[in-house]
């Protein structure tokens, strides 16, 4: 999109930036990253009202050019033209939050003392009306010599004008400024001053924010509240998912029916209702799960409540050298640890953020989810354990708790070993409570979705091709079984030695290989091979619960979800692991102090199991 | 004149001195950033709920969450 002009979006966190995006490019908008850093950069294109295109890119949110965190960095060498990948924009649209303008104007001294063309976007002016407070636009227009527009970006209010100012002030000349900025504390009081100008009238009105949060922050009510919210979010994942997945997994038998009824008998069939109908199908099922989860993490954040709850937490993570800082990253990698990691940027200490990093993949991934449900579907009877609440959730929550507390004890340890530093301490801006936009939501869920689906298309459908590749070659003389004969059997045989101790059997050492990947792909691989081994027809067609059901013994299945608890199996969370701690050594760690852990809890847990006869 | 951890909730206040110097720079940098600076308002909103750590404040017009062990370091007056 080079040639057009390039208008940044800027702003303090919270000011409503995206918000503004949204609203001026639409869902045209592309998401990548910066070069070298894991950044994201969010572009899209509007049109001026002259008709002219242009780009906009929305940056990071800061609170000021003394960068203090890679988001901040970025933003700051984006507006000094400094930043790789990036041209120096024509133009800064600089958000304001008007009900928090003293904090806002510092930011916007810095930025607009730049010299580059500006305008800025004087927002959510409707909430600083119900809050009493009267801004006067052309006040503040005067003091800081740039066209300021008010808006409501939310419901769309004033852009035709901030397009109108958009287009004036682009082509306006403009100068880098030279020589040292400001001094910080000189600015911070200039915005103070500003903005006590500007503020026509300011009515002492109690913000319903703080009305809320004298119930969500109650020392009593609120941490029940905090634990009803994450009841009901698990428990929706699993109660409203059902009737979605049901139909997906019964639109994978459609053509596994379908293609057994047109193609003849041969490898390409083999290979198509065998590999990638039996494998994507048994993963694509978990996607109304994730999205669920997704859903309730995207609602948390964007109605506010995400900080309050690490608010209400931060005393308990302060107990194992952590804060409330690393409970964003740790909720997000229940859905999954890679965008968990990488939302560990915001997490300033290198060392508290070196264990929060290290400890994520002990969350329950969304990954993980198709594993546990297979087995616990296969193995423990749904049957209720009084009061409503049945043996399987039970189990899962079980799963879930053991990977929370190994992640607790990890970080104690992890922080009086290689992570050892004084305690952070927790900062942290509580924004207001805000409805969320169904729009915003719904173009999260859909980005989510995507990389999902993307990803069974790709690392899920090639693993699982060549898994049924190495499954079906040689071919088994008759009266051998296929999947003894073929390269992945042989190839399990050996790693079934070392797993043979904790209870593994021979196709659950033949899973685990494919499923270094990612875990889910260790539902496909069984379903592969038990779909492959079966030379029975009408047994093949048998579903994956009952084939499990058949050849594993309970000790077994038990161990085997203890393993997935720890097991590190996943190769995304070690590559951003990589790129975020920037080297091996710490993903090296963190695999080894993994697969031990994992080791170990699946031979407890088996040996366990058979010593009380289960 | 007090410190912040013994003002009383929604009690408006004056930040009169920030013990700096107590603080890590990255500390101060980040307080800075979330607007404490001496002269400005400041109030305690809430506490969290294991011995009233963290505290809710707010500084001018916006909320922040803060330990107890930094808001040791302002010291407020609640006369103006």
């Amino acid at each position: 999109m080079t040639g057009l002009p390039l208008i940044a979006v800027v702003g303090n966190p919270n000011a409503g930036k995206s918000a503004l995006f949204n609203k001026l490019t639409g869902a045209r908008q592309k998401v990548g990253n910066y070069p070298g850093v894991t950044v994201e950069r969010k572009s899209g294109r509007m049109s001026l009202p002259d008709g002219r295109p242009a780009e906009i890119v929305d940056l990071p949110g800061a609170y000021s050019l003394e960068a203090s965190s890679p988001d901040e960095e970025v933003t700051r060498d984006v507006v000094l033209g400094k930043q790789a990948g990036e041209r120096l924009p024509d133009l800064l649209l600089l958000v304001l939050d008007a009900t928090n303008l003293d904090n806002h104007l510092r930011f916007a001294l810095q930025i607009i003392d730049l010299g580059m063309s500006t305008v800025v976007a004087l927002n959510m002016v409707d909430m600083a009306r119900r809050e009493g407070l009267t801004i006067d636009p052309s006040v503040l227009q005067r003091e800081l010599g740039v066209p300021v527009i008010e808006t409501v970006a939310v419901r769309r209010e004033g852009m035709d004008a901030l397009k109108e100012a958009i287009s004036t002030s682009l082509g306006a000349a403009r100068r880098i400024r030279e020589g040292a900025p400001e001094e910080f504390t000189a600015v911070q009081r200039r915005a103070r001053t500003i903005a006590a100008a500007a503020t026509v009238a300011e009515t002492a009105k109690r913000r319903w924010t703080h009305r809320l949060d004298s119930i969500a922050l109650h020392p009593l009510l609120g941490p029940l509240i905090f634990v009803a919210i994450m009841f009901v979010m698990f428990q929706a994942v699993f109660a409203w998912a059902a009737p979605p997945a049901e139909f997906i997994d019964a639109r994978f038998a459609d053509a596994q029916a379908f293609i057994n009824a047109t193609l003849p008998d041969g490898l390409l069939r083999s290979m198509l209702v065998d590999g990638v109908i039996a494998g994507v199908g048994a993963v694509v099922v978990f996607l109304p799960q994730i999205l669920i989860l997704f859903l309730f993490i995207l609602l948390l954040e964007a109605t506010g409540y995400m900080v309050r709850a690490a608010f209400l937490i931060d005393r308990l993570m302060a107990r194992v050298g952590l804060s409330g800082h690393a409970f964003i990253p740790l909720l997000s990698s229940f859905a999954c640890a890679v965008p968990g990691i990488m939302a560990t940027r915001t997490i300033e200490d290198p060392k508290h953020r070196l264990t929060t990093i290290l400890i994520a993949p002990l969350m329950t991934c969304s990954a993980r989810l198709p594993v546990y449900a297979i087995i616990i579907g296969a193995f423990i009877p749904a049957r209720s354990v009084g009061g409503g609440i049945g043996l399987q959730g039970l189990v899962l929550l079980g799963l879930y708790l053991v990977g929370i507390v190994g992640a607790l004890v990890a970080a104690l340890v992890l922080r009086h070993t290689v992570a050892r530093g004084k305690h952070q301490g927790f900062m942290l801006e509580m924004p207001k409570y805000q409805m969320p936009h169904i729009r915003d939501i719904a173009l999260g869920l859909w980005t989510r979705a995507l990389i999902f689906l993307k990803r069974a298309g790709t690392i899920i459908l090639v693993s699982t091709i060549i898994l049924w590749a190495l499954l079906s070659f040689p071919q088994a003389r008759p009266g051998e079984s296929q999947l003894d004969a073929s390269i992945a059997g042989k190839m399990a045989s050996g790693l079934e030695v070392v797993m043979r101790p904790v209870g593994f059997n021979h196709e659950i050492s033949l899973a685990l290989i494919p499923a270094m990947a990612a875990r889910e792909v260790a539902v496909s691989a069984l379903a592969t091979a038990y779909s492959i081994d079966e030379s029975d027809e009408a047994k093949a067609e048998q579903s994956l619960t009952a084939q499990l059901q058949g050849r594993w013994s309970l000790p077994t299945a038990l161990a085997f979800l203890a393993w997935f608890v720890f097991a590190p199996q996943c190769l995304s969370t070690i590559a951003v692991t990589r790129r975020e701690t920037n080297g091996w050594r710490w993903p090296i760690f963190m695999v080894l102090y993994l697969f031990a852990l994992a080791y170990i809890a699946a031979g407890a847990t088996y040996w366990l199991a058979v010593w009380i006869g289960l | 004149m007090l410190r912040l951890d013994q003002l009383p909730y929604r009690t408006p206040a004056t930040v009169t001195a920030v013990a700096w110097d107590a603080l890590t720079p990255t500390e101060a940098r980040r307080l800075r950033n979330l607007g404490l600076d001496e002269g400005v308002s400041i109030e305690a909103l809430h506490g969290g709920p294991i011995g009233r750590d963290p505290l809710a404040i707010r500084i001018g017009r916006m909320m922040v969450a803060i330990r107890r062990a930094h808001a040791e370091t302002i010291s407020v007056d609640t006369a103006s």
